[in-house]
């Protein structure tokens, strides 16, 4: 078991620069997602964790050890890639084995850690398969078990997820995420996907454009966006920014209700007048698209309800929408940055 | 009505697939028959007759040409000559060309000028690197020799004569063959190397192989279908090549450095029994067709996966 921790970590690529200095550290057996767009420089910074990258500057330390100039198999580190990158031409067997192999493991001692792996993700009859033979599934779950065989101090995933479709992808973040908290390895996890972050990750680490834009639980990261992009990134629909005066104002669209549904009193809430444009019906909610008008033009925002409340409101007219104060979140107009709440025009 | 028939015929005829195929394959069969099936069956019919160049009248003599040529010692040697001169030359060829190409493939400051260099003696005329290579290796000019000299490798009393000592020549004889086919070899690996994905390579460093393991347990079975693409074209190319022993020592000394191709040709043009000579080449026949049959089994597998 061992942290990870980078410090300053620079890289560029020519005159591209993919990571801008990123400081980041995880907990003992913790399960930290690396979410961001694609480009932000999340894998960039996984490959250099584990030694197939080398940084511009900066350090990498794993087990409080700067492991810079160590080779990735000198990091007991272990990968699984987006692509799962079995070895085509060996078998199952062959491919869980081969970390081991690499270790100078004895046969015998090597077949009994094989088939423990196997056991521990259900891929035991298949071990005298070819790669080609098995099913997008069944190599991730190979991709996993060769990656835990030799039981590493730290898993470093990338986009495990992806090429699975959306059905099976729910019940593997299930069994990955049980497989992790029974073994307790400290695990970095990168994805795009914030619905796999938000569900997967004990601390979610948001990236974009090669910097580090915050570190905190998903709670935290959703309730209380270090800046608008964070804000923007996390949620679906994404928190409704609105521009008055000096000042960015945020609010979830959960919490953005008709007034006929708040119970925020009404000093200890802020309401807007909003053209409703359009319902849309996502089964378990509505999305309400609008407009609002203030100082600047109109702007867009939504808001979300649950299908199990009647809706008062109508497309095509205006109408009061309340958000309680304490929702609401305030950036800086110029850097985006959170900010003292204050008060604002309407 | 008369200039509409041939029209409608015409384009009948279009339409007729199973007849447009053949006639549109008929170039190629015609080639092949004409080029490659008449000179073989030209040259199997002569083998079993007393053909010599002056000779109007030819008689059948049955295995008669055979036994002769198996008896004599010169084709005993240029026999085994052909399979050592085939696979030491190949092996040689296989792991230079298997470090070459893993140096290619990384990347390097001036690796087109490395690249351009080894490509070199590829698209040069074979005859003309051999006779650049008559010189480099005379009995007096060598400048393999006074450059050794010069660099103090050879010492006073050391001066080879590579072309004109039996195993010295076969072994010159199988360098500058070697030179001749890496080039090729080089490229096939090479793009057997860069069709490996990056993340296997990776997963094998990250899996904690190092260099020897990943080169033996990875990179070598991921090429191995190209790697044997590769040794079948250079055994065909060095089996059936007589160009580098025709200029470089025509056989000799002593008829020392003789393989099937050159032997065939001394025996049947030079010396103008047709008979004999033929009767020589096709002792190259049983190699080749093992080679085709293999080389078509690879191809199968290729396509099937």
């Amino acid at each position: 078991m061992a942290t990870v921790e980078t410090i300053g970590i620079r890289k560029h690529f020519g005159d591209v620069v993919a990571l801008d200095g990123v400081d980041l550290e995880s907990k003992e057996g913790e399960f930290l997602v690396l979410l961001g767009p694609s480009g932000c420089g999340k894998t960039t910074l996984l490959r250099i964790i584990a030694g197939l990258e080398q940084p511009s500057a900066g350090d990498v330390m794993i087990g409080r050890l700067v492991v810079n100039h160590l080779p990735p198999r000198a990091r007991h580190i272990a990968m699984v890639f987006q692509s799962y990158a079995l070895y085509p031409h060996k078998s199952v067997f062959g491919n869980i084995a081969f970390p081991l192999k690499a270790q100078g493991m004895p046969k015998a001692e090597r077949a009994k850690k094989v088939e423990w792996a196997a056991t521990m993700f259900g891929i035991e009859r298949l071990l005298g398969r070819k790669p080609r033979e098995l099913s997008g599934g069944e190599r991730q779950r190979v991709a996993l078990a060769r990656a835990m065989v030799r039981e590493p101090n730290v898993f470093l995933l990338d986009e495990p997820l992806s090429n699975l479709d959306a059905k099976l992808r729910t019940s593997a973040r299930n069994e990955l995420l049980q497989f992790q908290r029974s073994v307790g390895t400290t695990t970095i996890y990168v994805t795009h996907d914030q619905v796999e972050a938000m569900g997967m990750g004990d601390r979610i680490a948001v990236m974009h454009q090669g910097k580090l834009r915050q570190l905190g639980t998903p709670q935290e990261i959703y309730d209380e966006p270090n800046d608008t992009f964070v804000a923007g990134f996390l949620g679906s629909p994404s928190m409704n920014l609105v521009e008055r005066e000096d000042v960015i104002v945020g609010f979830r669209p959960e919490t953005f209700l008709p007034r006929a549904l708040s119970t925020a009193p009404r000093n200890a809430s802020v309401r807007f007048q909003v053209r409703l444009l359009r319902v849309e019906s996502l089964g378990s909610d509505r999305l309400l698209y609008g407009v609002l008008r203030g100082p600047s033009g109109e702007q867009q925002v939504i808001a979300k309800l649950s299908s199990t409340v009647p809706l008062p409101v109508h497309p095509g007219e205006t109408e009061e929408f309340v958000i309680a104060t304490r929702d609401l979140r305030f950036f800086d107009r110029d850097t985006g940055l959170r900010t003292q709440a204050r008060s604002f025009s309407l | 009505m008369s200039s509409a028939a041939p029209a409608r015929r015409r384009a009948y005829f279009l339409d007729r697939e199973d007849w447009l195929g053949r006639v549109m394959i008929a170039p190629a069969v015609i080639y092949i028959a004409a080029l490659i099936g008449m000179p073989f069956f030209l040259a199997l019919f002569y083998s079993f007759s007393n053909i010599t160049v002056g000779t109007e009248e030819l008689h059948f003599v049955g295995l008669k040409n055979f036994r002769a040529i198996l008896d004599t010692p010169g084709f005993q040697v240029a026999l085994k000559n052909s399979f050592i001169f085939t696979f030491v030359s190949q092996a040689i060829v296989l792991i230079l060309a298997k470090i070459l190409a893993l140096s290619l493939v990384r990347d390097f400051r001036g690796k087109w000028v490395v690249r351009l260099l080894i490509i070199l003696p590829w698209v040069a005329p074979i005859s003309l690197g051999a006779i650049g290579w008559l010189w480099m290796l005379d009995s007096i000019y060598s400048i393999v020799n006074w450059g050794l000299r010069a660099v103090g490798i050879f010492g006073p009393s050391t001066w080879p004569i590579w072309l004109g000592l039996p195993k010295l020549a076969m072994a010159s004889v199988i360098a500058v063959h070697v030179w001749r086919l890496l080039p090729l070899a080089t490229i096939i690996l090479l793009a057997g190397l860069t069709s490996i994905p990056r993340d296997i390579q990776e997963a094998a460093a990250a899996d904690g192989a190092r260099f020897w393991r990943q080169l033996f347990e990875i990179t070598i079975p991921m090429v191995l279908p190209i790697m044997g693409v590769a040794v079948l074209f250079g055994i065909v190319f060095t089996f059936t090549d007589m160009i580098v022993i025709f200029v470089l020592t025509r056989g000799g000394p002593f008829d020392s450095t003789h393989v099937l191709a050159s032997l065939a040709f001394f025996t049947g043009i030079e010396g103008g029994d047709l008979a004999e000579g033929a009767a020589i080449a096709l002792f190259l026949f049983p190699l080749l067709v093992a080679v085709a049959f293999l080389m078509l089994r690879l191809a199968r597998r290729s396509e099937v996966t």
